[in-house]
C-alpha cells in the first residue's frame, strides 16, 4: 500500500500555516503538514507526500549514510573480486 | 486478408501472411451490457467494442485491417481516409485546444498511414448557450492548425443540441489523402530485428489535460504536444521508405496500447528499453505522484515507427533533423520471442510485461 | 533529469552490488520464503523486474498489505448503497473505482448515473462538501495506518470548521493483526518478512517486535525503491544466515523507530478499534480495523446512513485467500488470467494495481507466468 513520494518544500503560506507548497520534479502541490511536529520545516527541506499530506521529513543524513554504506559494499566486492583473482593465479585453485 | 490491388506501376508486392513462428491474433468478443467510459479510453475495452460489435456489423475487407486510416483504391490510386471525434474537457489547455486536436488528430492518422492529408472536413456538435467567442476561438485555432499542416478544411456540418448536453462542443474531423506508393505499411511486414523509433517525449498531452481539469490541484509547466506529425513521416519517407514497416500515432492508451496492438497483429514480441524512452521531468514527476505509467498516457504529436534494422540509424537522424524531432529515440526492437506481448527491460536488466490499458489511467494512492 | 531521494535508490551499480551480496549470502542448498507484507512492495518488485535480480532460491511471497484487496465485497456494496442515496456524492480514491461490488464497480455505477467522484486526498472531499452545501459528501476511506492519519486530520478539520454535510465511511485496517493471522496459519511456511515502510513511518518499528520475539522470524522494515527492497531482503537473509531474529529498519531516512507521534495522536483522537472486521481471504480478525469514535458520530457515514451490511462471500473457485496468505502464487489460481483478469476481476486481487494478481498480470513476463503455473 501507500504510494508516497519525496517532494521539496518551496513555499510557505502565511495565511494557512497548515499548508505548504511542495515540488516533485517540477510538479507542485499544496500539502498539509499537520502530521509533522511543529516548527519542523524550513524551505528546501524534503518531505514524504501521501494523499495530500506530508507524513515525514526525509533525513538527508540517513539517506547519505545508507548510500555511503552501500557504495562501500560495492567497493568491498571489487576488492574481494581482486583478491579472488590473486588466489587463482597463486596456487591455481579456485576460491 | 489480401490488400485490394491498386494498379499503380510502382506497386510493391506485399508478403502476405504473418512472419514465421508468429502467433495468430485472437479477435475480441463484446458481451458488455452497457457502454462504459472505458470503451472510449483506447485500451482493451475499446478494442473489444470495435472488434466485437462495430466491425462485425460493417464487415468488409477494407475495415478488417482496423488501422488508424482505411486504405482502398480509387481510380487507380491508393487513398487513405480517417475519422476522429474530440470530446476533450477542458476545451482549452496549455499547448492547444479541442479544435487543434481535431485537425492534427486526423492529419496524423493519415500521416501514419503514409498519406499526406489532402482535405479535411469538420463536423460540430454545439451546446445551446455556448458563447460565440468560444466557438470563434476554436474555429480560428482549427484554421491555424490546418494552415500549419498545409491542408484545407473543405466542408462539414453543424448541429446544436440542448443546453446540458455535449460539454460545450464536440468536434469530429474526417480527412483524405493519397498513400505514398513506395509504402507497404502492415503489421505482417514487421520482422524480428526491426527497430522501434519514437519521435519524442511521451505523456505531455495526457498529463497536461489531467492537470488542466483542476481536480488534482497539481501545477506544472507542461503543454500538450499536439501538432502535425507529417514532417516526421516525410523525413522517414525520404530516407527509408522500403524499410518502413508500420507506424502509429500513440494517442489514447499511449505507447503501450499501440505497441500491444502491433504485437498482437504481427504475432511477434516487442522489447522496449526503459532507459531509452524519452520523458520530460514534469511528466515523470506527475506520474510518480499519481501512480501512473507514462507508457499509458495519451500523446497528440508523436509517431512510433517500426523500421528495418539497417535503416534505423538513418531514420533516427532524419527525424531528429526535423524541427520538433530533436528528442527522437530508438527505444527497442521487435523479437520472435515474447510473441504477442510487449516487454520492458528495466534499468537493472530485469524484465516486466507492458500491458495494454484496460480503461482510462486512474491516479492511485496505494 | 533526476528526482532526488528516488534516483539514488534506483542506481543500477548499487543494485548490482546488493544483488551480488545477496547471491553471496544465501546458502545454495536452502530455499528461502520471504513475505513482502505491503502491496506497494509487490508492485515495486514487478515494476522494476527485481525478481530477475534475485537468486532462484529466494522466493518472494506476496502478503495481504493491499487495503483494496482485503476489503470484502459487502463493504463495497455498503459504500455504493450510500452513493445511491439522494443528494449524496461518494468520493473515493482512484484505487477504488474498479473494485467490484455485487452490482458493479463504482465506475460502472457512475456510468449508470450515480454521483461518484474520484479524489486524490480526503481534504479534496472535504472541500467538495464546503463548495456544495446542498449535497452530502461521503468519503470512502481505505488504507492502512499510512493513510488513516490523513483521514483523521481531515475529520478534525471538518469538526473545527463545522462542516456538517461531510462524513467518512471508514474501512481503515491495521497491519499487525493480519500478520499475526498469517503467522498463526498452519500452512504458513515463511522465513522472514520485509516490513511495510510507509505504515512504519506512522507506527514505527516496535509493533513488529512480536514477530521476531514470539515467532522467531526476522522483520526488516524497508522502503519502496529498488535499492531499498533489495537491501531489505539482504538484511533478512543475513539474519537468517546468522540465526538471528530481530526487527531492523532499512528505511531510516523516513521511518522513525518510535513512529510519528503527531499522527498516532490524531489516530487516537478520532478512531477506535472495531472488535472485529472481516478481511477478504483471511476471515474475521479481531481488533484489526478502525471506526470513528462516538464523538465523531455526526461525521460517521455508518451512523448517518443505513447500510445493508450484508456479508458477501467470494466465489469458491477464487483462491484470493490462499494467495493473500502466501500459500499460492497468482498463476496457481485456476481462474488467473482466464475468468479473472484486470478487465473482469473475480477477486479484488486482480483489480487493485498492487494486488498480487494484478501486479503479476501487469508486470510478470509471460515466461515467468508459465514457469509458475508449471510449478502448481
Amino acid at each position: 500500500m501507500c504510494l508516497a513520494i519525496p517532494g521539496q518544500v518551496v513555499e510557505f503560506h502565511a495565511d494557512q500555516p497548515a499548508l505548504v507548497k511542495v515540488d516533485v520534479a517540477g510538479v507542485r502541490r499544496n500539502v498539509n503538514v499537520g502530521l509533522l511536529e511543529d516548527g519542523e520545516l524550513v524551505l528546501g527541506d524534503w518531505v514524504l507526500i501521501h494523499v495530500g499530506f506530508a507524513l515525514s521529513k526525509v533525513s538527508e543524513a540517513d539517506a547519505h549514510e545508507q548510500l555511503r554504506m552501500l557504495r562501500a559494499m560495492g567497493e568491498d566486492e571489487l576488492a574481494i573480486e581482486e583478491v579472488r583473482g590473486y588466489s587463482f593465479a597463486d596456487d591455481g585453485e579456485r576460491r | 486478408m489480401r490488400r485490394p490491388s491498386c494498379g499503380s506501376k510502382k506497386k510493391r508486392v506485399l508478403e502476405t501472411g504473418p512472419a514465421p513462428g508468429a502467433v495468430a491474433p485472437r479477435r475480441a468478443r463484446f458481451n458488455d451490457a452497457q457502454i462504459e467510459m472505458s470503451h472510449g479510453a483506447g485500451g482493451k475495452a475499446s478494442r473489444r467494442l470495435v472488434e466485437g460489435l462495430i466491425a462485425p456489423a460493417f464487415a468488409n475487407p477494407i475495415l478488417a485491417a482496423l488501422s488508424d486510416a482505411a486504405t482502398f483504391s480509387l481510380g487507380g490510386r491508393r487513398v487513405a481516409t480517417s475519422a476522429d471525434g474530440y470530446v476533450v474537457r477542458p476545451l482549452r489547455f496549455p499547448g492547444g485546444s479541442i479544435g487543434e486536436l481535431a485537425v492534427n488528430g486526423t492529419v496524423n492518422d493519415l500521416a501514419v498511414s503514409g498519406a499526406r492529408a489532402t482535405a479535411l472536413m469538420a463536423s460540430f456538435i454545439l451546446e445551446a448557450g455556448l458563447p460565440s467567442d468560444v466557438l470563434r476561438a476554436e474555429v480560428e485555432a482549427m484554421a491555424a492548425a490546418a494552415a500549419r499542416a498545409g491542408v484545407p478544411i473543405v466542408g462539414g456540418d453543424t448541429k446544436v443540441v440542448e443546453h446540458g448536453l455535449c460539454d460545450g462542443m464536440y468536434i469530429s474531423t474526417f480527412g483524405v489523402g493519397e498513400v505514398d506508393e513506395r509504402l507497404a505499411l502492415d503489421p505482417r511486414s514487421v520482422r524480428p530485428g526491426d527497430k522501434v523509433l519514437l519521435s519524442g517525449p511521451i505523456g505531455d498531452h495526457g498529463i497536461t489535460i489531467l492537470l488542466a481539469r483542476g481536480e488534482l490541484d497539481l501545477e506544472a509547466n507542461l503543454r500538450s504536444d499536439t501538432r502535425s506529425v507529417w514532417p516526421f513521416v516525410e523525413a522517414l519517407l525520404e530516407v527509408c521508405p522500403a524499410g518502413l514497416r508500420w507506424m502509429r500515432d500513440p494517442t489514447r492508451g499511449g505507447v503501450a496500447t499501440a505497441l500491444n496492438e502491433l504485437a498482437r497483429d504481427s504475432g511477434l514480441g516487442i522489447l522496449l528499453r526503459e532507459e531509452d524512452i524519452p520523458l520530460r521531468r514534469e511528466v515523470r514527476g506527475a506520474c510518480e505522484v499519481l501512480g501512473l505509467d507514462p507508457l499509458h498516457i495519451a500523446n497528440e504529436g508523436q509517431v512510433i515507427a517500426i523500421v528495418a534494422a539497417d535503416d534505423a540509424d538513418r531514420a533516427l537522424d532524419a527525424v531528429r533533423s526535423v524541427t520538433g524531432g530533436e528528442g527522437a529515440c530508438l527505444i527497442g526492437e521487435v523479437r520472435a520471442d515474447h510473441a504477442g506481448t510487449v516487454v520492458g527491460i528495466t534499468l537493472y536488466g530485469g524484465t516486466r510485461a507492458i500491458d495494454m490499458l484496460v480503461g482510462d489511467p486512474l491516479p492511485r494512492i496505494c | 533529469m533526476t528526482m532526488k531521494y528516488v534516483d539514488e535508490f534506483r542506481d543500477p551499480a548499487l543494485i548490482t552490488a546488493v544483488a551480488q551480496e545477496i547471491a553471496r549470502t544465501v546458502d545454495p542448498a536452502r530455499h528461502y520464503r520471504i513475505m513482502e507484507v505491503c502491496g506497494g512492495h509487490t508492485h515495486a518488485i514487478y515494476r522494476h523486474g527485481l525478481h530477475d535480480v534475485l537468486p532462484g532460491n529466494v522466493e518472494l511471497v506476496h502478503g495481504p498489505g493491499c487495503p483494496v484487496c482485503v476489503l470484502p465485497t459487502g463493504r463495497v456494496d455498503d459504500g455504493l448503497a450510500i452513493a445511491a442515496q439522494p443528494n449524496v456524492v461518494l468520493a473515493c480514491f482512484g484505487d477504488m473505482m474498479r473494485v467490484p461490488g455485487t452490482k458493479g464497480t463504482p465506475l460502472e455505477l457512475k456510468a449508470r448515473g450515480a454521483d461518484i467522484r474520484m479524489v486524490y486526498s480526503p481534504l479534496d472531499a472535504l472541500k467538495m462538501a464546503q463548495d456544495n452545501p446542498r449535497t452530502h459528501v461521503c468519503f470512502f476511506a481505505i488504507g492502512f495506518e499510512t493513510t488513516a492519519p490523513s483521514t483523521a486530520l481531515t475529520l478534525l478539520r471538518a469538526r473545527e470548521l463545522g462542516v456538517r454535510n461531510f462524513s467518512v465511511f471508514s474501512n481503515h485496517v491495521t497491519i499487525v493483526p493480519a500478520m499475526r493471522a498469517i503467522l498463526d496459519s498452519p500452512d504458513m511456511r515463511l522465513d522472514g518478512f520485509v516490513g511495510p515502510g510507509h505504515v512504519s513511518s506512522i507506527i514505527g518499528c516496535r509493533p513488529f517486535e512480536f514477530v521476531a520475539q514470539h515467532y522467531g522470524k526476522p522483520v526488516v522494515v524497508a522502503g519502496f525503491e529498488p535499492l531499498d527492497l533489495l537491501e531489505g531482503i539482504l538484511m533478512v537473509l543475513r539474519q537468517l544466515r546468522d540465526g538471528e531474529s530481530k526487527v531492523e529498519n532499512q528505511y531510516r531516512r523516513i521511518v522513525p523507530w518510535e513512529g510519528n507521534h503527531a499522527a498516532l495522536r490524531a489516530l487516537a483522537t478520532v478512531f477506535e478499534l472495531r472488535p472485529y472486521f472481516e478481511w477478504r481471504g483471511l476471515g474475521f480478525i479481531s481488533q484489526s480495523a478502525l471506526k470513528l469514535k462516538s464523538d465523531f458520530a455526526p461525521w460517521d457515514s455508518e451512523v448517518q446512513f443505513e447500510v445493508p451490511g450484508v456479508r458477501v462471500t467470494d466465489p469458491r473457485a477464487a483462491q484470493c485467500g490462499e494467495i493473500l496468505k502466501g500459500v499460492l502464487k497468482p498463476p496457481q489460481c485456476k481462474l488467473f488470467g482466464k475468468e479473472c483478469n484486470p478487465e473482469h476481476p473475480v477477486g479484488a486481487l486482480m483489480v487493485s494495481s498492487e494486488g498480487a494478481c494484478a501486479a503479476y498480470y501487469r508486470y510478470a513476463s509471460t515466461e515467468l507466468r508459465v514457469e509458475e503455473e508449471a510449478r502448481a
